[in-house]
């Protein structure tokens, strides 16, 4: 076989897109899990539509994954992308503006007939001209046609053999990044093997075709290399955000000696950790499919009074519906993580997109003064650390703390070092197990302002709580005015002094300089990527980046006073500018603001800075 | 403890009772309380593990008035609530008191999933067909035609009717009292508890302020409801009247209420209670029995064991993947699937 030349890299941006059904997701988990096996640095984002099945060869219809690798540890998933697969014309259309200059493109020669290429919304029968690809490498083999006279002998019918197309990609890209197909081989034997042993057959045989294809075509210049990244010695596993939410509270719930309880109800994109977590009866985790989002969260507040670490998990439309039990339960003061896994609002909005227009919701969105703990997560695997910590400071502050986790990182995956348990600490809620002399007291507090949580069943400690505002020591009814007072600073303040359990903030790069971005939640990917760049040409630009919202982290003025400038980025219109503001009001805040569904881009990110440098 | 024997004192709070003077709560309480006693006992239940759980309106004041654990939720929420109490410590013995308002207007999705999925649950349903602690508008059980604050010319919505509601979710236990019949409600409240999985109990209770005398057409004093109501206990004949006189025959696909010894009927005709049966045809036919065509039925008019007990079932589940998987912490969670070593 004559070999082309190989050329070392140092990251890939690849793109894997086709019709909702034709596979990509699988497709783009199996290779971006083939390169986390060899070491790779590596960063993933599915892109899909909110239906199931769109219409099919539609733009609407096109579902993506990018995998970013490299050999060393990648934050985001890259903006654009050096190879596109593309198995319809519509695919190429959508993601035509995602191309890198001088991209391969890689698309389905059999799909570029006049009827697929009239439903992508082309004009002419060329689309490779129409889209001005003219400059890009775009490879056009027949991936239909060719998987289809591979499994020729495998007594599979049309449709089965097609459908096995989407793994002749994946043979093509193995061989242009010289990749092995033994993890491949192994989850195909996995998931078929026993059931439909020659589906799992003709799969790598799909795989290997397209693998030998590569390697015989001159289409393609080089094959390429890219090394290992050199990673923190240990044991690694990929995960996503919404697995790594579900295990982090799982961990909690260890640490704390207490059952984990799980009542939600499904919504996009936070459905999986309610799935992950149905998984775990395992380790005695209860969960409660629940007859509406306001059930999910009354099931939680009930397990919560009852002695498990309960926890509801939802998007935006459901904290709406979960607005008044959450008042309820910051009332009665119990323990309680309810997850917002952030999509594009308002109302259904954009149910598959990411956004972070849920933080003044988390923040402010109920009756009365009514303070909640806000944390939020800034990657797939640091959702395990946040869900820890907000089950940490939820159980021995007695409170209710939302979560914010995004579409985008909930998602995403990433090689993560796994961590070990008895690196976490204990966490301790203030559980009363006898009554003290003269009777339990429900509203008494402990050095974190927290009331003792006593759960039924305990002898001796029967005593009754609701949402009416309650005598600051019995808990009972009160309506007097000086106790309302009380209890309502009380509540606030028990949330304020969360401030001294939490890391103080720190800064990414130099504690001063000209511009400090600022940022929190999901984006912090893309915000160190394009801070790292920035720095690399030598300007002064920092990252100070929160993932305690409420209360804010000690040390933050002291941060904000040693730059020139700050601009705070949030995919929003500037939510969390207006909490500072209103926070530390002696700052000038500029803003980067975005709301299109999508993450930011490394690139306007940096036009961004550097027009706040000049 | 185990010699103690529970008297209703243990379990009443020291809190004052607010409801107005008159009002058919003040006999729901007591009954209650005089049922505890018996079914701490029978059930072999210590007075720690009972819990209250309320929504909104008159009835969600109960909590306070025990002195159990007890939880004031938010408004038609308290069967949820519950669920949630009940699924994490399915040793508690778990109560709701709720209203007609709480449970089946702004509750009545949580009310019927409760019900579906048979959470041992001891239901209370205080229906006084109004909402009290709003000052008078018209509730989801409201007579139709009914004038209120909010109907000044009458409703034009038709009523539900709770056991009708119970039955039709496929629930597996449900009783019917009246404020007054102290000791016909504390009946119903112990077969109840003795009842595994969810159990509703409807009291018709008197708002004396906003709706008074609503049930007084079959309920006003003993010898209305003698004639007027008919008590239902499983294996007796279904028979009512001062004098027993009356009784329910199956006719025509309809019940039908004949005097026993005249046209006909003897005593073999009537009807022999079955709260066990599974079907849900004549209980539904008995609990939608509506005076004047009928006598309106009381007691227990379905108590039929089901073993697919939710609370149970979440636990047995548990255990038996527990028992069964090689997880059995975080850590081996955290190395479970595919990882790889960087060295």
């Amino acid at each position: 076989m004559e070999r082309t030349s190989v050329r070392d890299l140092q990251d890939v941006v690849i793109r894997f897109s086709g019709d909702s059904g034709d596979g990509m997701q699988l497709t783009g988990t199996l290779f971006s899990d083939t390169s986390a096996l060899m070491g790779n640095g590596i960063s993933t984002f599915p892109d899909y539509p909110a239906e199931i099945r769109a219409p099919q060869g539609t733009v609407a219809g096109v579902s993506g994954f990018q995998v970013h690798f490299g050999d060393h540890r990648q934050l985001n998933p890259g903006d654009y992308c050096d190879v596109l697969v593309a198995m319809n014309p519509a695919a190429l259309k959508a993601n035509r503006k995602w191309l890198k200059t001088g991209a391969t493109v890689i698309l389905d020669g059999d799909s570029l007939t006049e009827e697929h290429l009239k439903k992508a919304g082309f004009a002419t029968l060329d689309p490779i001209a129409e889209l001005k690809l003219d400059e890009y490498n775009v490879v056009v083999p027949d991936i239909t046609s060719m998987t289809r006279e591979a499994l020729k002998d495998t007594g599979l019918d049309n449709k089965a053999v097609v459908k096995c197309k989407n793994m002749f990609a994946l043979g093509i890209c193995f061989w242009l990044f010289d990749r092995p197909e033994d993890h491949a081989h192994k989850y195909l034997d996995a998931k078929f093997a026993k059931k439909n042993p020659v589906v799992a057959q003709a799969n790598k045989l799909a795989i290997a075709a397209g693998y030998n294809y590569a390697a015989n075509t001159h289409q393609f210049a080089n094959n390429y290399r890219v090394a290992p990244a050199p990673l923190e010695k240990g044991t690694y596993r990929s995960i996503n955000g919404n697995v790594a939410t579900a295990w982090g509270l799982c961990a909690a719930a260890e640490k704390a000696g207490l059952p984990l309880f799980c009542g939600s109800y499904p919504i996009t994109p936070a459905t999986v950790i309610l799935e992950e977590l149905a998984k775990r009866k395992d380790l005695g985790v209860k969960t409660v499919q629940a007859e509406d989002e306001i059930a999910g969260i009354c099931t939680a507040i009930g397990a919560a009074y009852a002695g498990n670490f309960a926890v509801t998990t939802t998007s935006g439309p459901g904290l709406s519906l979960k607005s008044e039990a959450l008042g309820l339960a910051v009332m009665i003061e119990l323990p309680l993580v309810v997850v917002d896994v952030q999509r594009g609002g308002p109302s259904t909005g954009l149910p598959t997109k990411t956004e972070q227009s849920d933080l003044q919701q988390a923040l402010y969105g109920r009756n009365g003064e009514c303070p909640v703990i806000v944390v939020a997560a800034s990657s797939p695997s640091d959702c395990f650390h946040y869900a820890f910590e907000a089950g940490r400071l939820a159980m021995e502050h007695m409170t209710p703390v939302v979560l914010l986790s995004d579409g985008f990182i909930a998602n995403g995956s990433e090689p993560w070092r796994i961590p070990q348990m008895k690196d976490y600490p204990a966490i301790c809620p203030p559980i009363v197990d006898e009554a003290p002399e003269g009777g339990f007291m429900p509203y008494v507090r402990n050095e974190k302002l927290a009331r003792g949580w006593a759960f039924p069943g305990k002898v001796g400690l029967e005593h009754r709580v609701g949402g009416l505002e309650k005598d600051c020591v019995k808990g009972c009814i009160s309506h007097d005015p000086a106790n309302h007072q009380k209890m309502v600073r009380a509540r606030a303040e028990k949330v304020a002094k969360v401030a001294e359990y939490i890391p103080e903030q720190t800064v990414y790069g130099d504690a001063e300089g000209d511009l400090l971005v600022v940022g929190w939640g999901g984006t912090r990917g893309h915000l160190q990527n394009a801070v790292d760049e920035m720095r690399r040409e030598g300007k002064r630009v920092s990252l100070c980046h929160f993932n305690y919202i409420n209360p804010l982290p000690r040390g933050v003025r002291e941060i904000f006073a040693r730059f020139r400038r700050i601009v705070v980025c949030e995919l929003n219109e500037g939510q969390f500018a207006a909490y500072l503001r209103q926070q530390l009001q002696e700052f000038r805040y500029e803003q980067y603001n975005k709301c299109e569904g999508l993450p930011f881009t490394v690139v306007e990110l940096k036009q961004k800075f550097e027009s706040l440098l000049n | 403890m185990a010699d103690y024997k529970y008297t209703p004192a243990d379990f009443k709070s020291d809190q004052e009772v607010r409801w107005c003077p008159g009002c058919g709560d003040h006999a729901i309480l007591n009954a209650v309380q005089r049922a505890l006693p018996e079914v701490a006992d029978r059930t072999d239940t210590p007075h720690n593990l009972f819990t209250f759980i309320s929504g909104i309106g008159c009835s969600s004041r109960f909590i306070y008035y025990m002195k159990t654990f007890g939880f004031h939720s938010v408004h038609g929420r308290a069967n949820a609530v519950a669920t949630g109490v009940k699924v994490a410590n399915p040793d508690l013995a778990v109560w709701v008191t709720t209203g007609d308002g709480d449970s089946l207007a702004i509750g009545g999705n949580h009310f019927i999933h409760a019900i579906r999925r048979n959470v041992d649950l001891n239901v209370i349903l205080f229906n006084n067909e109004i909402y009290g602690l709003t000052k008078g508008q018209y509730s989801p059980t409201s007579k139709l035609g009914k004038i209120t604050k909010t109907s000044p010319y009458g409703t034009v919505e038709k009523p539900f009717n709770p056991g009708e509601l119970v039955i039709g979710a496929k629930g597996t236990f449900f009783a019917r009292s009246i404020d007054m019949e102290v000791q016909l409600s504390k009946e119903c409240m112990v077969q109840a508890a003795l009842h595994k999985g969810m159990s509703v109990v409807e009291v018709l209770q008197n708002c004396v302020i906003f709706n008074d005398k609503t049930h007084a057409a079959f309920a006003a004093d003993k010898a209305t409801r003698a004639e007027r109501t008919i008590t239902l206990r499983h294996g007796e004949k279904m028979l009512f009247g001062a004098d027993r006189e009356k009784g329910l025959v199956f006719e025509n696909m309809k019940l039908k209420v004949v005097t026993v010894g005249e046209e006909g009927y003897t005593l073999d005709d009537v009807l022999t209670h079955d709260a066990h049966e599974r079907d849900t045809t004549l209980h539904m036919m008995l609990a939608a029995m509506k005076y004047p065509d009928y006598p309106v039925a009381v007691g227990v008019i379905r108590a039929v064991e089901d073993d697919a007990v939710y609370d149970r079932a979440v636990q047995r589940q548990v255990d038996e993947v527990r028992a069964q998987s090689k997880i059995r912490c975080v850590d081996d969670l955290l190395h479970s699937g595919a990882t790889w070593e960087v060295e």
